[in-house]
């Protein structure tokens, strides 16, 4: 390609000019030089502070909000009210923590119902990327080896579902769930969850496929391994690391989800965190601290997920998306 | 490639067979639970199904919920806070992206550990990401007025999220916070795949970085940027849970985009046919966005070859 042919010529290109810079320098005499090279180091000098001053800032800017909620969420009441504002809390308060994790007694609260929908968030998460990860793997596989009638038609159908506004869905999918008398469970928001996000495990999943080769297939066919089995042998195994990827981003995703949740659920049984987050204003009023606890509580799987394994996120997101 | 002899031919081994096993399960719920409720939504949209009068439900009035609401100077509003959303957000988190990026790709002491922090606001729960901003910005305790206040800048504490114009915007800066990321990573990713050699050429060659900048890089990101641009409009049309959380669609509808519209109209008047027809109002604008920017990379492929 015109990359390969443009790189040697560059790498010669700059070979000879350098030399022929260095040759000039030589002819300049010991102070010119000095002068020179100095011009240069400053000016380099000034590029690198400006570079380490946007660095920060942007580190201050993703950091410092989020950091904010989680001082806030640590700190008493007579703190954060403070006129001007305590930016560190004079006493750590773990009250809301303790709360959520530890109460067991006495009547309902608004933290301990926090544990109701962190467990429901994390069974419809974890249930919708598995279910997406299997159907999106074997749709994919389909895809990329396969060749059937209606393939690029149904492809171009899978890709479009992914830019239709959850508003025209969740009408219907209200009415559908409410005749299957699935309003208020866990399933419903399952399957809702996995309506989108599968056409995006299928399309990641494909530019993966994509990128093993096809002779190590031709090769175990060969060697007696049925074509299914080649999907379980040698496709899976070697793309485990974009399996991972997509597993997180389904999890995160599906983890994030409000809307369908919303609309999809009514009572503890099947509300999940972010439902149960949006009522909290409602049910602590001005309780600031409890509000950023809260938060903070619901945040923390996808954080961490996103910190632990930002490698293979950003794999996930530009592996796709860019190849297209 | 050596020839698999064809004689024993399984159930297993024909394509035809092999590829509807494997696409049944996603076939299953993309035409359960998208197709078949798109169309049912379409339906809808069709009948007056007004729940508060189900005397009237399901009958059948054709266009006249489109033409309600084209006649509605509601849907106006809203239609118009949409684009004013979608723009502004789009236009900054693909300047904010290429900047950043173009940070992010220099060589510096703790590239890695920044590149890793990049992705916590994208991590976020969009209702976290509400209630902090909300927080944040809270007229009587927020973190904005401490500082503002402490640095000189007001003399009291505002009600930021009162006033219809601050609170617009704030919502905007508290979505492209949190989406900004993504941009960030993909175009990172694409410069990342622009040869070292040609900047130092083009350094020899005595370019600053700025025409280093406007010559080389920026034409080698335009995929991607249209990519991003693109994606970006989608995902701002979409926009509903921030809004939810942080405004509800206030202060006097100043945030009352056209996803909250079709919720209120559809879950709090339970106007489900007028709801249906605006949802699909919304669908057909961002289908025939896509539509456009299918054309036009059609269009640049065949400039190219």
């Amino acid at each position: 390609m015109n990359h390969d042919l443009g790189k040697k010529a560059t790498l010669e290109g700059v070979k000879y000019v350098r030399n022929f810079i260095n040759n000039d320098n030589r002819n300049f005499t010991g102070l010119q030089k000095s002068f020179r090279s100095d011009q240069i180091s400053k000016k380099k000098k000034l590029g690198r502070v400006l570079l380490y001053i946007a660095v920060v800032l942007i580190c201050v800017t993703i950091l410092a909000p989020y950091t904010w909620l989680i001082i806030s969420s640590l700190s008493y009441r007579v703190d954060l009210t403070a006129i001007p504002l305590h930016w560190i809390p004079q006493k750590i308060n773990l009250e809301n923590y303790r709360e959520i994790f530890f109460s067991s007694t006495g009547a309902s609260s608004p933290n301990r119902d926090l544990r109701y929908g962190f467990l429901n968030s994390l069974i419809i998460a974890v249930s919708s990327t598995l279910i997406c990860l299997f159907a999106g793997t074997l749709a994919a596989y389909a895809f990329t080896r396969l060749n059937f009638k209606g393939k690029k038609p149904l492809y171009l159908l899978i890709l479009i579902t992914q830019f239709l506004p959850l508003a025209v869905l969740i009408i219907p999918l209200y009415v559908i769930m409410k005749n299957l008398g699935l309003l208020n469970t866990r399933l419903a928001l399952i399957l809702a969850d996995c309506s989108f996000i599968l056409p995006m495990m299928i399309w990641l999943m494909r530019s993966y496929f994509m990128s093993v080769p096809k002779d190590l297939e031709e090769v175990a066919r060969i060697d007696g391994c049925s074509r299914f089995g080649t999907i379980f042998r040698i496709i899976i195994p070697l793309s485990t690391p974009g399996l991972t990827a997509c597993g997180i981003f389904a999890f995160i995703i599906a983890w994030n989800e409000f809307f369908t949740a919303f609309i999809l659920s009514s009572t503890l049984k099947s509300k999940t965190i972010s439902v149960l987050l949006s009522e909290f204003s409602s049910k602590v009023g001005i309780d600031y601290v409890a509000m950023a606890s809260a938060g903070v509580i619901a945040s923390l799987p996808p954080v961490i997920m996103a910190l632990v394994f930002q490698r293979y996120i950003v794999q996930g997101l530009t592996g796709g998306a860019v190849k297209g | 490639m050596s020839q698999i002899p064809r004689t024993h031919t399984s159930l297993m081994e024909r394509s035809g067979v092999l590829a509807l096993i494997l696409l049944l399960p996603s076939a299953i719920i993309i035409f359960g639970l998208l197709i078949a409720p798109m169309c049912s939504s379409l339906m809808i949209s069709l009948t007056k199904m007004d729940l508060l009068n189900p005397l009237t439900s399901r009958e059948f009035i054709g266009l006249s919920n489109y033409i309600e609401a084209f006649q509605n100077p509601l849907f106006w509003a809203a239609f118009g806070k949409t684009w004013y959303f979608a723009l502004f957000t789009v236009l900054i988190e693909t300047g904010l992206g290429i900047g950043v990026a173009l940070i992010l790709n220099q060589d510096f002491r703790g590239r890695s550990f920044v590149r890793g922090l990049i992705i916590l606001p994208w991590a976020l729960p969009y209702v976290v990401n509400g209630i902090m901003w909300k927080w944040i910005f809270d007229a009587n305790y927020g973190a904005f007025n401490g500082l503002l206040s402490q640095i000189g800048l007001i003399k009291s504490y505002q009600i930021w999220l009162g006033n219809p114009v601050a609170a617009f915007h704030i919502v905007i800066f508290a979505n492209i916070w949190k989406e900004t990321p993504v941009a960030v990573l993909l175009i990172l990713a694409a410069l990342q795949s622009v040869p070292k050699e040609l900047y130092e050429a083009a350094r020899v060659d005595g370019a600053t970085g700025l025409q280093c900048l406007r010559k080389i890089v920026l034409p080698m990101l335009k995929p991607v940027i249209m990519v991003v641009m693109i994606l970006k409009t989608i995902w701002a049309l979409k926009e509903f849970d921030l809004i939810y959380v942080m405004t509800k669609g206030g202060p006097a509808d100043a945030t009352n985009v056209l996803t909250y519209y079709i919720y209120q109209n559809t879950f709090k008047f339970l106007k489900f046919g007028y709801g249906s027809a605006l949802a699909y109002i919304l669908t057909l604008a961002a289908v025939g966005l896509v539509m456009l920017y299918i054309k036009n990379l059609l269009k640049e492929q065949e400039l190219e070859s």
